[in-house]
């Protein structure tokens, strides 16, 4: 076991050291100059060339990136080259948006997915399942900017409830800031609904077939009772499992719905860095990111190692 | 056992119903290159937003162009960018993963670590960056899309190959004096052939999504080719005049996704008898 | 359809509402106004940045320069109260207004000023429009109200660039800190940003000159077209400036609640053309390509109605102006014969570069359509604003592209010897100089008519229209500006009714 956290732990390192070069390669190679992009059309070559020095654009190529590299490894993300502020100043401001949406996301998605699997295995093959299976097929087909652009026709534009797009802040009290992030988490949670509410059903039916409930089962406990004390506690790891595996889709979901909504999220903030070529927020969001993806996956792995008994890799 | 009482060679119903979806989509496009009640890319300025009618059955657009005719035309470029994707992905991914499984340790542990790094940057977000360096378009969203297919299927057809090579005919096999590459070839290919195919439809359908999101935020197929993605962006700016617009395409897009899915959820239980055998209740 | 009684129901809350509001706004009038804006300010430092959102929140409201551009396009005092230029056209007086304070409190004299446009010019400035500080051969200050300004060359625009967001008068202390805490000398006063929401500014109560009527303002970053036009619907905002959803504009014309106000900016949107590239350089297929846009549908398809077409690179609403939109009419057949005459019987392929205002990217798909009926093939390749610049306004790597030119009075680009339309005329570059060396209005105005029919033979880049300044407000707020003279939203006039 140890050698296996071992493994996973290094092998995690590498991959984001090995991220932050990919990352920091690739936005050497995006054509635009953020310091040209600031001072625009009339800007001239003395200007430039202060500003890029201003920037520290004009070191070498190495420098920048060890320098980067370096300020990373102590937590310091650097200083946004648009926005004048420390990146972790915006990326904690974002973060105020996006983790309220993901966990509202994850929470509906899980509150609505577990019953629904639940029952659909219940009735496996009668109405309920059908209904199931139908509701997740069509989840798992929309796309979530085509889901967020239904619901603000029907809610916002029709019904009026809740705002198109936009988001008030924290500052101005919780109801209306969480009042905005109804629909997004909405659009981000069907679809995630969809797939778990799938993965459940699966999950409990094969757990049924397990020796332990059919034991439960002969000894004449009721259906009821082994769908939730035996089946549902044993069918959460694969749940819990695909939900972390789902967890880089709700990243690039939330980049996607925060632009449908123009919500002031992390993914925002990220799209539209990419845009202005500011190309400290872009490593040091994109970074963060594969940072947050590659630790949640390794906590998965680990967590499906610890709970399950049976050697790992015997298969 | 009620699952006794099941026909065991009966064809699920998913795949019936994937294939039949998937069948018209292709219909569709196939029929798009011959007909479509009016060219595509026919821009009629004053005959724009109109509602459905007999004349346009979907209505027509912010440019006046016939949406029945685009989104017909739009599953041409759905289907062509989804199969480019899925098609470069699996002459990557196979290969790759085949040699990590018949490597061993180090050749795995690279392919294990560059499917990490891959897998570290949500498909869309490394398309978005893709895209910045290589500029927007379909060529350059087929290539990202298919970098994150290549690590997808590398690592299914890893893991599957590795089964494979545990099995005792494969030591048979070798002890016979067979190469690492006959036994390949001979037997970890053919028997994780299914796999890789439910997997290649599953990320088929995947490939459709992103490159709708991706057209939706400017970045994919480029006008005046129609693209789904791109007509819902289009159609979110005048939500107020013309909203059915956001509706069709978004229908073309969740029918398209079902159908290959389904497919592919067909092909498993199909082509994998465990996941029949399951549950008792 | 309603029926009669319907109707008249309707029509009877409609009154009852409005009389309600009316007698809440009598009253008591708003002091507070919420003003709608598509892009967010990257920062708030106009002395440091192009972008124009900075200077729609700042500009008048926040920051004023020596003098500034009123709603008619006049210049007006703003810091200085007034001015003299001596005959020799080199030397410039400012006198500063007596009690002028910054936001912060410490007094705004003659060493802020000399501080200002010394930063401007140095070596290490970063002022995006650092060219119009440079005749600037030095700033005295004999006291702490008077500024004296010697230029090392006579310069006609000083003035006008003088009263730019990028001469705003800043303070050595508080300059380092502009982008994110702004202190100005203004009327209203930074409060607070919500970053990716608004930025709220207050009025300033130590504000030496008059006071403006509203005690708060909000701009509100809204940039999702269904979102902006939901917030008025909603109330959300009061008004929403450089509106750019047009075709919700019947909408709000036929509601009473709402004023819709189309004005003029300086933005002409042209199809630049790399004259110097094949087959560009030709003098035919430019005209061929005059011929094959058709302006009138161009205007509809983009701006629905809302736009004036123009022949040449030179705004309608100014004076000097000569109509040239005859010149070329839509005439696909002669477009295609110039083009077989060109060599090219049977069109070309090329590509169209677009940026991202949605005018752009719109026009050019119409654009694109348009040339593709006469055999011109043009490729769309969607940019965003980084890559625009460095590849076709600085790298002059490109065919075709769509883009409004936004700076007041900027014909004398196409005498610029390394532009990017790669025009080269001995004739326009003549008349240009004939036209520094002229203080005559009239006779400036007759040489600006000369070079704009000079371009418009030359056809040398797809003149199309001029951008429009739409504003959609509530009814009974006033004092906004209708025309777009700088890149502006100046609330300190604003008022409820």
């Amino acid at each position: 076991m140890l050698a296996f956290l071992l493994h996973r732990l290094v092998s995690l390192i590498v991959t984001v050291w090995l991220a932050t070069i990919v990352v920091f390669a690739v936005l050497q190679l995006v054509p635009g100059d953020p310091a040209l992009l600031m001072l625009g059309t009339g800007a001239q070559p003395d200007t430039l060339a202060a500003l890029r020095a201003q920037m520290g654009l004009d070191l070498p190529v190495l420098t920048r990136y060890l320098h980067w590299a370096g300020a990373l490894a102590h937590g310091d993300l650097g200083v946004s080259l648009t926005y004048a502020r420390p990146v972790t100043e915006l990326v904690a401001e974002r973060l105020a948006v996006t983790l309220p949406l993901a966990l509202l996301a994850l929470a509906v998605s899980t509150a609505a997915a577990i019953p629904l699997g639940l029952l659909a295995a219940s009735r496996r093959g009668r109405g309920g399942d059908w209904a199931v299976l139908g509701f997740a097929q069509l989840g798992v087909s929309m796309p979530s900017f085509w889901i967020a652009i239904l619901l603000i026709l029907l809610f916002s534009l029709t019904l009026h409830w809740f705002p198109a797009g936009g988001f008030p802040g924290w500052g101005g009290g919780v109801g209306p800031a969480l009042h905005a992030l109804v629909l997004p988490a909405l659009a981000l949670a069907l679809p995630e609904a969809a797939i778990l509410a799938r993965v459940t059903r699966t999950a409990v039916l094969d757990t049924l077939g397990e020796d332990h409930v059919r034991t439960a089962r002969a000894k004449g406990v009721g259906r009821a009772a082994v769908l939730l004390r035996h089946a549902l506690p044993n069918a959460l790891i694969p749940v819990a499992t695909v939900l972390g595996l789902q967890i880089s889709f709700l990243v690039a979901g939330a980049v996607v719905v925060e632009n449908v909504f123009t919500l002031p999220g992390l993914g925002r903030l990220l799209y539209q860095a990419i845009g202005q070529r500011d190309l400290i927020v872009v490593q040091g969001v994109v970074v963060l990111l594969a940072l947050f993806v590659v630790v949640v996956s390794a906590l998965v792995d680990i967590a499906c190692a610890l709970a399950d008994p049976r050697p790992r890799a015997a298969s | 056992m009620r699952m006794m009482l099941r026909p065991m060679k009966r064809l699920p119903l998913s795949l019936h119903l994937g294939a039949a979806l998937t069948a018209l989509l292709v219909a569709m496009a196939l029929l798009s290159l011959l007909w479509t009640p009016y060219p595509a890319e026919q821009v009629r300025v004053l005959a724009r937003l109109k509602p459905p009618s007999l004349e346009h059955w979907l209505g027509t657009d912010h440019f006046g162009r016939d949406v029945l005719s685009m989104i017909m035309v739009g599953a041409r470029n759905s289907l062509a960018v989804g199969a480019a994707a899925v098609g470069l992905g699996l002459a990557a991914g196979v290969p790759l993963g085949l040699l990590a499984a018949g490597l061993g340790r180090w050749g795995d542990e690279v392919v294990a670590r560059l499917g990490d790094l891959v897998f570290a940057f949500p498909a869309v977000l490394s398309a978005i960056l893709l895209t910045a360096v290589l500029g927007a378009g379909a060529v350059n969203v087929v290539l990202a899309l298919a970098l994150f297919n290549a690590a997808v299927l590398a690592r299914v057809t890893r893991g599957a190959a590795l089964a494979v090579w545990r099995r005792p005919y494969v030591g048979a096999a070798l002890a016979l004096g067979r190469g690492p590459l006959s036994v390949t070839l001979v037997h970890v290919l053919p028997n994780i052939a299914g796999i890789v195919v439910v997997q290649a439809t599953v990320l088929f359908a995947v490939a459709i999504v992103n490159e709708a999101a991706l057209s939706y935020l400017g970045l994919g197929i480029q006008p005046p080719s129609p693209s789904w993605g791109k007509m819902l962006g289009d159609a979110q700016t005048y939500l107020f005049t013309a909203p059915l617009q956001a509706v069709f395409p978004g229908i073309a897009i969740a029918l398209c996704v079902m159908g290959l899915t389904m497919l592919g959820d067909g092909l498993r239980d199909w082509l994998d008898p465990r996941h029949r055998s399951s549950g008792v209740l | 359809m309603p029926t009669a009684k319907q109707r008249f129901t309707l029509a009877a809350v409609a009154v009852l509402v409005l009389a309600a509001a009316s007698q809440a706004a009598m009253a008591q009038p708003r002091t507070d106004l919420v003003v709608g804006m598509q892009l967010e300010p990257p920062h708030l430092d106009p002395t440091a940045g192009a972008a124009g959102a900075i200077k729609e929140v700042t500009y008048a409201n926040l920051f004023e320069p020596l003098l500034r551009v009123n709603a008619d396009g006049a210049l007006i005092p703003a810091l200085a109260e007034r001015w003299s230029v001596s005959d020799d056209g080199l030397t410039y007086r400012f006198t500063l207004r007596p009690n002028a304070k910054f936001h912060d409190g410490t007094t705004a004299d003659s060493a802020d000023v000399k501080f200002t446009l010394d930063r401007a010019r140095a070596a290490d400035s970063v002022n995006a429009q650092k060219a119009y500080f440079a005749p600037i051969a030095s700033v005295e200050t004999p006291d702490p109200r008077s500024v004296v300004v010697t230029l090392s060359r006579p310069d006609g625009l000083f003035l006008a660039h003088m009263a730019s967001g990028d001469a705003a008068i800043v303070a050595p202390e508080t300059a380092a800190t502009n982008k994110q805490k702004p202190v100005g000398t203004g009327p209203f006063k930074f409060d607070r940003w919500v970053a990716g929401d608004r930025v709220v500014l207050v009025r300033n109560p130590d504000y030496d000159g008059p006071k403006p009527a509203l005690e708060r303002v909000s701009f509100r970053f809204i940039s999702d077209p269904a979102a902006q036009v939901a917030a008025l619907k909603a109330g959300d905002v009061d008004a929403f400036t450089l509106f750019s959803t047009y075709e919700a504009l019947p909408e709000f014309r036929n509601d009473p609640a709402f004023k819709v106000m189309v004005g003029s900016t300086e933005g002409e949107t042209i199809l630049s053309t790399n004259n110097a590239r094949k087959p560009f350089d030709d003098v035919r297929v430019r005209r061929a390509m005059a011929h094959a846009i058709d302006r009138k549908t161009l205007i509809e398809g983009v701006l629905y109605g809302n736009g004036v077409a123009i022949g040449s690179h030179f705004p309608p609403h100014r004076e000097g102006y000569v109509d040239l939109t005859g010149m070329y009419p839509y005439d696909p057949a002669k477009a295609k014969a110039l083009l077989a005459e060109a060599g090219y019987p049977n069109g070309f392929d090329t590509t169209l570069r677009l940026p991202p205002p949605p005018y752009a990217r719109r026009g050019g798909e119409l654009v694109a359509a348009m040339l593709a009926e006469v055999g011109i093939r043009a490729k769309i390749e969607p940019v965003e604003w980084a890559a625009w610049l460095e590849k076709t306004f600085k790298g002059k790597d490109y065919d075709l592209t769509l883009i409004a030119h936004t700076e007041p009075l900027d014909i004398d680009i196409y005498a610029r010897p390394d532009y990017y339309f790669n025009y080269k005329s001995e004739r326009f570059n003549a008349l240009n100089d004939e036209l520094n060396r002229t203080q005559d209005q009239a006779k400036r105005n007759a040489l600006y008519g000369e070079e704009q029919r000079v371009l418009a033979e030359d056809a040398v880049n797809g003149f199309l229209f001029m951008l429009p300044s739409v504003t959609v407000q509530k009814a009974n707020l006033t004092g906004l500006w209708v025309n777009r003279p700088v890149q502006a939203n100046d609330v300190t006039g604003a008022a409820w009714r």
